[in-house]
């Protein structure tokens, strides 16, 4: 058979399915069956929500993390001071950290935002918070009047000897030039493990609170979240993104966006997400147009799932 | 299953005469739709109102709006799904909306309030699994064919659009699993330069998302989908034939009604 005949028989079928059906009915009652769902996924929906439930996990403070490990928000917090944290790394929409961004040749749409949500984790997550107390640590003007090198010296200092101190407590690490670092994360820790510093990067010195930017990105700074995330199976590399805490299903539908994070050569990518967010979104719009692309369009009628589908309609033609 | 011939339909309104009950066929005479001519296009519409209502007639008659029969070949349970999705999408929007009127909160201190969160999420579910198994069941019936193409198009919007929906729904729940989620997600936001605007650990702006905008959006993609699969009726089967004899006996009837229909409309 011909290409141009296939395409006039295709015509043709279409032309059928384009007009108004002429052939036999059966009857319908369009509000008996929505009547009938809305009764049948209401059990369902009623009975699963009674039997299952959903979860609840309580959400981590910083008061949480400092009381719970000490050491990991201590070692975070001269990350941050240091300007050697995640986030003092990530570039936009954060700060203007060189190379930071996600990019595929010249494609660069993450510097294309811009600094939209400035962060500048030591003024922001930890010096800015210490000057809210009442009685701020003298040692504040210290590290103002330093210069950008010696606040780094400093900083760099003291993160490798927590490294290097038993079980990474700040009470073992050994003497050395930290400076004004030492007095500053302490202090930071003990308004953290108070309750304080919760409240203070929520609303900065506002009364009204939406945004928990900062807070969120200064706990991913630090191992305590992480390892909580991973005892609950939500990490990127465990398909987190599709997981609930617990045993309830989460965002089953995200598999495909998680699936990829599993394989390569997405895994190795420095750029994973961005070619992720990228292929899924070439596989959506590939899906949406399926109706016009040759191939895509015609697998249905090469695999003949239809015949299953209409088998009582074939069966009295 | 018990088949029966295609009633005679008066699907657009004939001048002077509207109703027509496809069970039984008999055309009423019930009222008059002050324009001249005997069909919405041949009608003599005045004003852009009258103009959009002839319009929308023609395109969406109330027998096909509130069908009271369907073709033959309508008879799986595949066809089900999309019913149930739009239930689903019910029970989202009443338990969603009692969670928002008592803020994201309440929930946490509340056994009602847990109650209708737990509704919330399991209707969340059962409206993507059914969704799912709808959008599959449409693909390997090509139910794009027949002028069908954007009622396709629709519905794959309004899967898009509640995905996205469901995430900011996840980040609202306020516990550790919305922080995590809004941790790991922002990479991939800020890697594609939409962070910024689409804060995933801005609560407030989160929040309009998810309660206003999007529902919005996807009762607006949901609704217009469920106009074009009215308008356009369900698609025939895959190669469904002219000689198929349901298409015979009905294309007999059809040109009886079609004679009788004339007759009635001089």
């Amino acid at each position: 058979m011909s290409t141009t005949h296939l395409r006039a028989t295709r015509a043709d079928k279409d032309g059928l399915a384009r007009r108004p059906w002429r052939g036999t009915v059966r009857e319908y009652d369009l509000f008996k069956e929505l009547t009938v769902a809305l009764v049948v996924m209401g059990i369902l929906t009623l009975g699963l929500s009674a039997v299952f439930g959903s979860p609840d996990e309580p959400s981590v403070t910083l008061k949480s993390w400092a009381n719970a490990a000490p050491a990991d928000f201590v070692a975070t917090a001269t990350a941050e001071l240091g300007g050697t944290s995640e986030t003092a790394g990530y570039g936009p929409p954060y700060n203007k950290t060189p190379d930071a961004t996600q990019t595929i040749g010249p494609l660069d749409l993450q510097s294309f935002s811009g600094v939209q949500l400035p962060i500048d984790t030591a003024n922001d997550l930890v010096i800015g918070p210490l000057t809210t107390l009442n009685s701020p640590p003298p040692e504040l003007a210290d590290w103002v009047g330093a210069s950008d090198t010696q606040r780094s010296n400093w900083a760099t200092a003291y993160s490798d000897a927590l490294t290097k101190a038993t079980d990474n407590d700040p009470a073992n690490v050994a003497t050395g030039a930290y400076g004004p670092v030492p007095v500053l994360t302490e202090s930071l820790l003990t308004m953290a493990k108070q309750g304080a510093l919760d409240g203070v990067l929520a609303a900065k010195d506002k009364y009204y609170n939406f945004d928990y930017t900062r807070g969120t990105l200064f706990l991913g700074d630090g191992a305590y979240f992480g390892d909580l995330a991973t005892a609950q199976h939500l990490t990127g590399d465990q398909w987190g993104m599709m997981n609930e805490t617990g045993n309830t299903p989460g965002q089953s539908w995200l598999w495909l966006f998680s699936f990829w994070y599993q394989v390569e050569p997405f895994v190795s990518a420095p750029n994973a997400d961005l070619l992720v967010v990228l292929l899924m979104l070439l596989l959506s719009v590939l899906l949406t147009l399926v109706p016009f692309i040759p191939g895509l369009r015609d697998i249905p009628r090469w695999i003949p799932v239809h015949r299953l589908i209409w088998r009582d309609y074939y069966r009295r033609r | 299953m018990t088949l029966r011939e295609n009633p005679p339909r008066e699907s657009v309104p004939a001048h002077g005469t509207h109703g027509t009950t496809g069970t039984t066929g008999t055309t009423g005479t019930t009222g008059t739709h002050g324009t001249t001519g005997s069909t919405p296009e041949e009608a003599d519409y005045h004003t852009w109102t009258g103009k959009a209502r002839g319009w929308l007639l023609k395109r969406l008659p109330a027998d096909k709006l509130l069908p009271e029969d369907q073709p033959s070949y309508v008879a799986s349970w595949i066809y089900v799904f999309g019913m149930g999705a739009i239930v689903s999408l019910v029970f989202i929007l009443a338990s969603g909306a009692i969670l928002g009127l008592n803020g994201p909160a309440w929930y946490h201190v509340s056994d009602l309030g847990h109650f209708v969160n737990s509704v919330h999420l399991w209707s969340v579910e059962l409206f993507f699994m059914t969704t799912v198994v709808h959008l599959w069941g449409k693909y390997w019936m090509a139910a794009w064919r027949g002028g069908r193409t954007l009622t396709w198009i629709t519905g794959m919007a309004a899967f898009l659009v509640s995905i996205v929906t469901a995430f900011t729904g996840y980040l609202l729940q306020t516990n550790f699993d919305s922080q995590w989620i809004a941790f790991e997600g922002k990479d991939a936001l800020n890697a594609a330069g939409i962070g910024a605007w689409f804060n995933v650990a801005n609560l407030g702006q989160i929040f309009m998302f998810h309660i206003i905008l999007l529902p919005l959006a996807v009762g607006a993609v949901v609704a217009l989908h469920v106009v074009l699969v009215r308008m356009h009726g369900v698609v025939p089967p895959l190669e469904a034939d002219e000689s198929d004899a349901q298409l015979q006996s009905g294309a007999r009837h059809d040109s009886d009604a079609q004679h009788a229909s004339g007759e009635a409309g001089r």
